[in-house]
């Protein structure tokens, strides 16, 4: 594929086909990417061409389409490892999400780590398939979890996480990118403390790798999870990169076909690498799909999407602060084209429903977040969520609609 | 659309939304349930005395929820209050049909015609369980349950 460019939104948008679908007879205006994003069509016909043209299982048999099928699964990994500069392909293990990789990782390493009055350490800004799998894992090791702190802009407090680092800190588990309010963490400068405290940490990038550009060999993470269909892939297909390091020492998370070496009923031996990692037949055409996402969204070029994701955060801040009755909820410094808000008098539930009937999508409620609505004593919000294929339209079909809001409640 | 929307948000609906009637807590009361929606996070809790001839001699409900829920727990409030508990059963039952069903509804009564407002929440099969929600409550008070989730 070339490179486009210069940003050229329109063609990107001409690339989506659920753009030519109208909403209530209404232009559909999709703010709703952060919980799951719209798929171009090379992913559609790189999903189409391995079910019509090359499908067979993967790593078993010898024949024309499962070799065929086999070198497609297997090329997705490499452009997965690439694109995430990961140290070699043994390193990235396919999953059926980034809930099931968190998962993964934190029962393996888990078993493997963690005694009681050990502590997990994770931070309010957290998606629940960020905090779950560590309580279910502490109650059965005896571990204790912890959260960092945010302040009411919704930034990582470093000076308290700091604090709470201590020779029992076993595993550092937080997000790049705040799903529900957009902050981004400092992830880097995370990894590089815990890493002075002899302490692995796992950063969950689904929010983040829609957006920009990660690099394992810079950032340094033990663990970095994603899911496939936020980044304009398929559903059913997420990515867990883990060092080697962690991969030999770790038990397997799941036992089945292809991830042995040798079975007997007396004793089984493992395979090495991702294929440990990988029990059964696994989720082939969605890692072919995600393969395909990923060499479309470099087509563009990271760094066009995030200056074009940014002036479209700038435009709808500022448009959404001139509605009196709104309140925007997480305003970091370094934020993520995701706007968390509420609207004086009136429940998200009945922003949804008013703004759907002009075809605008936005997500109303907890978000997956709920000790981060706790934090700012909302139950739920409304959110805006942008991805590169959002245009000033976008923004301004929100806006109006949300002046039907304030006529209805006003 | 507009009219759908209009016909979900009626005045009625806005103005018990914005000033619920029995709103506050019942203390001592004889029945109470914490009525939950995992899936939004509203809340609402009724609470009730029951006579010894079960029927519901007073009723207040709290909360946090949208327009929907909050004007249906309101409503129903005032229209459960003095009924029996085989009574409120049936009118749940009805109201129930009311929202999900799609053949038109002929209302039996005036407690089922003051319902008839929330009649427009039938074209917004999302929002059927904010409707609900504390009638949910109310039948699990009724039924010595303290806790109820809509699923």
């Amino acid at each position: 594929m070339n490179k486009i460019s210069s940003f050229d939104v329109e063609r990107i948008r001409a690339d989506f086909p659920i753009f030519s679908e109208k909403v209530y007879g209404k232009r559909l205006t999709f703010l709703d990417s952060g919980a799951s994003a719209q798929k171009p069509k090379a992913v559609l016909e790189a999903v189409q061409n391995a079910y019509t043209k090359t499908y067979a299982n993967v790593h078993r048999g010898v024949h024309h389409l499962s070799q065929q099928s086999t070198e497609l699964y297997e090329g997705a990994r490499k452009t997965v490892c690439t694109h995430m500069n990961a140290g070699s392909v043994d390193e990235i293990i396919f999953t059926k999400s980034a809930t099931e990789s968190i998962n993964l990782v934190a029962q393996s390493y888990g078993l493997l780590a963690l005694k009681p009055g050990d502590e997990i350490i994770l931070s309010y800004l957290e998606h629940h398939s960020n905090i779950v799998p560590w309580q279910l894992i502490a109650e059965r090791t005896g571990a204790t979890v912890k959260a960092v702190p945010i302040d009411q802009n919704g930034e990582f407090l470093m000076e308290e996480y700091l604090k709470l680092l201590s020779p029992k800190t076993k595993i550092v588990a937080v997000t790049h990118i705040s799903n529900a309010i957009g902050t981004i963490v400092p992830v880097k400068k995370v990894i590089e403390a815990a890493h002075n405290n002899g302490t692995p940490v796992l950063i969950d990038g689904s929010q983040a790798m829609p957006h920009m550009k990660v690099d394992m060999q810079d950032l340094d993470a033990d663990f970095y999870v994603f899911t496939g269909h936020k980044i304009f892939g398929p559903t059913g297909i997420g990515v867990l990169y883990a060092k080697s390091e962690w991969l030999d020492k770790m038990p397997p998370y799941q036992g089945g076909g292809d991830m042995i070496n040798r079975v007997t009923f007396e004793k089984t031996t493992f395979a090495t690498g991702h294929s440990k990692f990988e029990a059964g037949t696994p989720p082939i055409v969605q890692a072919i799909g995600l393969g395909a996402a990923i060499d479309y969204v470099n087509s563009i070029g990271f760094d066009a999407i995030a200056a074009h994701e940014q002036s479209l955060l700038a435009y709808a801040t500022e448009q959404l602060s001139k509605l009196n009755s709104v309140r925007i909820i997480g305003q970091a410094k370094d934020k993520a084209a995701i706007i968390s808000f509420e609207m004086e008098g009136v429940h998200p539930h009945d922003i949804g429903t008013i703004v759907d009937q002009s075809g605008v999508a936005i997500r109303v409620g907890h978000h997956c977040a709920q000790p981060l609505m706790d934090f700012f004593d909302v139950p739920s919000t409304a959110r805006a969520s942008f991805a590169m294929y959002n245009n000033t339209d976008d923004v301004d079909a929100l806006i109006s609609s949300l002046k039907t809001v304030q006529e209805f409640f006003g | 659309m507009m009219d759908d929307l209009k016909e979900l948000y009626q005045e009625v609906i806005l103005d018990h939304s914005k000033h619920p009637r029995n709103f506050g807590r019942l203390d001592p009361c004889s029945h109470e349930a914490h009525g939950y929606n995992p899936l939004c996070g509203d809340t609402v809790n009724v609470f009730l005395n029951l006579t010894s001839d079960k029927v519901i001699e007073d009723i207040y409900f709290d909360g946090k929820g949208c327009a929907i829920s909050m004007a249906s727990a309101s409503l129903m409030s005032e229209i459960v209050k003095g009924k029996t508990k085989e009574q409120a059963h049936i009118l749940f039952e009805n109201f129930h049909n009311l929202v999900t069903k799609d053949e038109e509804f002929q209302p039996a009564d005036e407690d089922m015609e003051r319902l008839l407002v929330l009649a427009g929440v039938k074209q917004f099969p999302m929002r059927v369980k904010c409707a609900t929600l504390s009638w949910h409550a109310l039948q699990s008070a009724l039924n010595g349950n303290t806790d109820t989730a809509t699923e």
